[in-house]
């Protein structure tokens, strides 16, 4: 074992500097042509706050128009097309590529390995990225105008969108493959690359819960290839997948796009629990309460996450067999996410608790996701979804799970390991001032709109009766407060990485157990280059 | 010092606990709007307000009581009262409980859930059906036990005030975006059924007082049914996006005892007479246009604008257009049939002969294009015969 590893570094030594542990000094090198996962993992997170901001600042003129009863900023098509790139962009740009950007740093350091399995695809995998979302982007100015009929895309209205409709077909593909790529090299990465005691069941839960997210990549990211070409042909070329009067079906993309769409919301939000898995023990100094249940309710959010599609379409209907069976199945998920949240609560029971940043966004994140989780709950009752189907009721629900889950859990994980990346401390007072405007307005912005939602207010309108006007106000204030304070989140950053004097130490956190604090801060250009002997003290839930 | 500071910030927490909540959740109820979803004037929607009440009250408890357990942790169980952590790290028996009490609590909740649902989903024994067909962006309501068709448009006063810039304080509009122009009449005490369809994209027809919401899908015929108990006027919306103007089909039904029931039918039933003769005779130029003006400003003026100057890149001019000058063919065929993969809809089904022909003759001889063309109700009528023989050749 040890001789090998001499001659590996003995043969690479003569033409790869990078055994020095320096980044490439060229700025091309370093970023353009980088295989690095600290590198890739860095423009995944710029890449992703990026795009926050701009899918954040379609949120604005969207809140903007919704101030006030009456149209008075943009015409009905141009809200359509913002509500659908609202949706595309934060889900595609900001969400999945922010929680590949943790994968990318923090795996490899959290299993003792080296970098990524596969680090030539992992820059492809990220630099495709920019040019799907150029394209996305540029339908906004196309004759035709950007894709308007929602990001759900359900023909036949989306068959509607003119021309510019086969960019926006491409770059899903492009996003498809990214991610495709990035959950096949974290596979490779978690199942090849542990180092020696660092079985299975001792994994750190972020690097279970992205195991587990990756698996759900590949399985549904083709699908969505699928149904997107699809539309693609029936546009241009022809063919009536789902078209009624050529003899196809326009519910069967709704069963297509919901097999991926759901497991989808869980890509997005098992990451989230595996950070605040990480975070909750760390400031409450004692182990992750439960981890192999923390483990096998992953499994299972996962394993039902696919049989629970047809929840999103109850009012398309459904035979009552069907509809019983998709509601029962739906009830069914609050069981392994119920867990979860009762092992977090019972982390912090008898803990010695401080509250730090990353802290207080993990606790913001365990009551604002479990609201979100209990309105969920709601919604899977078929009859009572009847009412509830395609109200602001779903919009405040689904924000719920993904501003407040998993967008507060990326700010919680940026604050909780921003330290050790930059080996410098970012400043405690703009980021509990970050995180109280945020966790406030967050509530402005998306509390009221369960209100609207019941008392009968569609989404995806421009307009509406004066009777919503006031809980559209508030929302809207709400939404302004909460985009502007995003801006302090970047000043933070700014702050941490190139001004701050405080230096990190490398165990940063008082309580943190795992790998990752072993390394120094900033930690080496290759992480681990010798792999590490991991024992039971080296990993927070020792048996 | 420290001890202060603590009951200092315990006290500063429990405040905003109590701010937070009593903002969030009382607060709201005290402006006069309605937070709450309606109970709705039907047996289903009753239930389903019902089911929703008691689903609501379960998921409160549950929160109030994690949450309560957190709040304590975080208050007894922090550092800076010298608080020591505890080493357990799991427990299979507390694992156990907590997954089976939610299960218990699921079975409760599903047990309801499923009669609602069962009964929902039984149409059987209904006494008159309706059909509605969903169009972008309107409302078609066939009575398919009677001779009546009613197509429901946002009423003109909203449409003139929705418009951008329209200068028109939209608080001063009776039931802004909320009414329309030809209302669904039903009867109360009846069971109706509705078989819900479109006929470009898909729609969702959804009153809340009635209690549900059904897509309305090309190709698809949906079942739903109510039984209303009270005479009034229940307002909703489409609620599947379906197009630029998707937040402008309103939908209004108005219940009434069955005797004015029977007079509103025989009324419909004589003005249906009244318009077969009128669609069967000659029109005068200046009738067609007249008429055509004011079908142009409720059904094309919101792509094509009043001043048919259209809306580029997506909506093209009527003024000056080649199909609007051109052959009156083409220009007959493309309303008629509208354009695929645009958002020009085919009109046939959504309009009446009369309409069509009034509206085709307006944007041939309005904004500068004076072709001089007029063209004629019965021509419509005999085009559309043409198209129905056609297609039901042998």
């Amino acid at each position: 074992m040890s001789s090998d590893a001499t001659t590996i570094d003995q043969v690479d030594s003569h033409d790869d500097h990078d055994d020095h542990n320096h980044p490439p000094s060229r700025f091309l090198d370093r970023w353009l042509f980088t295989t690095n996962h600290k590198d890739i993992g860095t423009l995944y997170l710029t890449f992703s706050l990026t795009m926050f901001l701009v899918g954040g600042a379609m949120a604005m003129v969207i809140r903007a128009e919704l101030f006030m009863p009456g149209l008075q900023l943009v015409r009905p098509e141009f809200f359509n097309q913002m509500t659908t790139m609202h949706a595309l962009v934060m889900i595609f740009g900001a969400v999945m590529p922010g929680w590949v950007g943790f994968a990318n740093w923090m795996v490899p350091m959290m299993i003792g390995a080296p970098d990524m399995a596969l680090p030539r695809m992992n820059n492809w995998s990220f630099w495709i990225l920019p040019f799907a979302f150029l394209m996305l982007l540029s339908t906004l100015f196309m004759a035709s105008g950007g894709p308007a009929g929602g990001w759900t895309m359900y023909p036949p209205l989306v068959l509607q969108t003119g021309t510019s409709f086969a960019f926006v077909v491409f770059a899903i593909h492009m996003m498809g493959i990214s991610s495709i790529m990035g959950a096949i090299n974290i596979i490779a990465t978690i199942l090849n690359m542990r180092a020696p005691g660092m079985n299975l069941m001792r994994m750190p839960l972020f690097v279970w819960t992205w195991l587990i997210t990756a698996f759900l990549l590949i399985a549904v990211m083709p699908v969505l290839a699928g149904a997107v070409t699809m539309l693609l042909t029936d546009h241009f070329f022809g063919t009536s997948f789902f078209n009624a009067a050529g003899g196809g079906d326009p519910v069967m993309f709704q069963h297509i796009f919901w097999f991926f769409g759901h497991p989808e919301v869980y890509i997005m939000i098992l990451p989230a629990f595996g950070v605040v898995s990480e975070i909750l023990p760390t400031f409450s100094r004692k182990p992750l309460f439960g981890y192999g249940s923390m483990v096998y309710a992953t499994c299972a959010i996962a394993f039902l996450s696919f049989i629970v599609w047809a929840h999103h379409m109850f009012t398309v209907g459904m035979p009552l067999q069907g509809e019983l069976f998709f509601m029962y199945a739906t009830m069914l998920i609050s069981v392994p996410t119920g867990v979860k949240v009762f092992n977090w609560v019972s982390t912090m029971w008898q803990g010695s608790m401080t509250f730090e940043t990353p802290m207080l966004f993990a606790i913001a994140f365990v009551i604002l996701f479990t609201i979100g989780g209990l309105s969920g709950l709601m919604l899977a009752i078929t009859a009572a979804d009847f009412q509830y189907h395609d109200t602001y009721f779903v919009v405040a629900h689904f924000h719920y799970v993904l501003v407040p889950g998993s967008v507060f859990a990326m700010m919680a994980a940026t604050y909780y390991w921003i330290p050790k990346w930059s080996g410098n401390m970012y400043s405690e007072k703009w980021g509990k001032i970050h995180f109280w405007l945020s966790a406030i307005f967050v509530n402005v912005l998306f509390f009221p709109q369960h209100y609207l939602g019941l008392a009968g207010m569609p989404r995806r309108i421009p307009d509406y009766s004066p009777q919503f006007a006031d809980f559209n106000m508030i929302s809207s204030i709400g939404g302004f407060a909460f985009g502007l304070t995003q801006l302090l989140f970047v000043g933070v950053i700014i702050h941490c990485i190139f001004k701050s004097k405080v230096k990190a130490t490398d165990r940063v956190w008082e309580g943190a157990r795992g790998l990752e604090w072993t390394l120094s801060s900033p930690p080496p250009y290759h992480s681990f280059t010798i792999p590490p002997v991991v024992d039971h003290n080296l990993v927070r839930h020792a048996e | 010092m420290k001890k202060e500071n603590t009951v200092i910030v315990s006290l500063a927490v429990l405040a905003a606990v109590i701010a937070a909540t009593w903002l969030l959740l009382v607060a709201p109820g005290l402006t006069g709007n309605e937070i709450n979803m309606p109970r709705g004037v039907s047996s289903l929607s009753i239930g389903h307000y019902e089911l929703h009440m008691a689903v609501l009250w379960i998921c409160a408890i549950i929160g109030i009581l994690v949450f309560s357990a957190m709040f304590i942790s975080i208050f007894l169980h922090r550092k800076s009262r010298g608080h020591v952590a505890a080493k357990f790290s799991h427990s299979t028996t507390a694992e156990i409980i907590w997954t089976i009490i939610p299960v218990l609590i699921l079975v409760g909740m599903a047990i309801p859930a499923t009669t609602a649902l069962i009964e929902m989903e039984d149409s059987s024994g209904s006494e008159m059906t309706v059909k509605i067909t969903g169009f972008q962006w309107r409302w078609k309501y066939d009575y398919l036990d009677e001779d009546i068709t009613i197509i429901s448009s946002l009423d003109a006063e909203s449409n003139a005030a929705r418009q951008l810039d329209s200068g028109i304080d939209v608080n001063s509009v009776e039931h802004y975006l909320l009414n329309v122009d030809h209302p669904l009449v039903l009867p109360v005490g009846k069971k109706i059924k509705f078989l819900i369809t479109a006929d470009d994209v898909i729609h969702a027809w959804w009153v809340p007082a009635l209690g549900w919401k059904r897509d309305a899908i090309p190709g698809f015929i949906n079942e739903a049914w109510v039984n209303i108990d009270e005479p009034g006027t229940y307002r909703g919306q489409c609620a599947e996006l379906c197009g630029r103007d998707h937040g402008f089909m309103p939908i209004v039904v108005i219940a009434l005892p069955q005797d004015e029931y029977d007079v509103w039918v025989s009324q419909q039933l004589a003005g249906n007479t009244e318009q077969q003769e009128d669609a069967a005779r000659l029109w005068t130029r200046q009738e067609l246009m007249d008429h055509g003006k004011t079908v142009y400003e409720t059904s094309c003026s919101s792509c094509h604008q009043l001043d048919g100057k259209g809306l580029m890149p997506a909506f093209p001019a009527l003024a000056g257009s080649t199909i609007a000058t051109g052959p009156i063919e083409d220009h007959i065929n493309i309303v008629m049939n509208g354009k695929p993969g645009t958002a020009m809809v085919a009109w046939r089904n959504q309009l009446s002969d009369s309409d069509i022909a009034s509206a085709l003759t307006y944007t041939r001889n309005a904004f500068g294009n004076e072709t001089g063309d007029v063209v004629q109700p019965i021509t419509i009528a005999d085009i559309k015969r043409q198209a129905t023989e056609l297609r039901t050749a042998p």
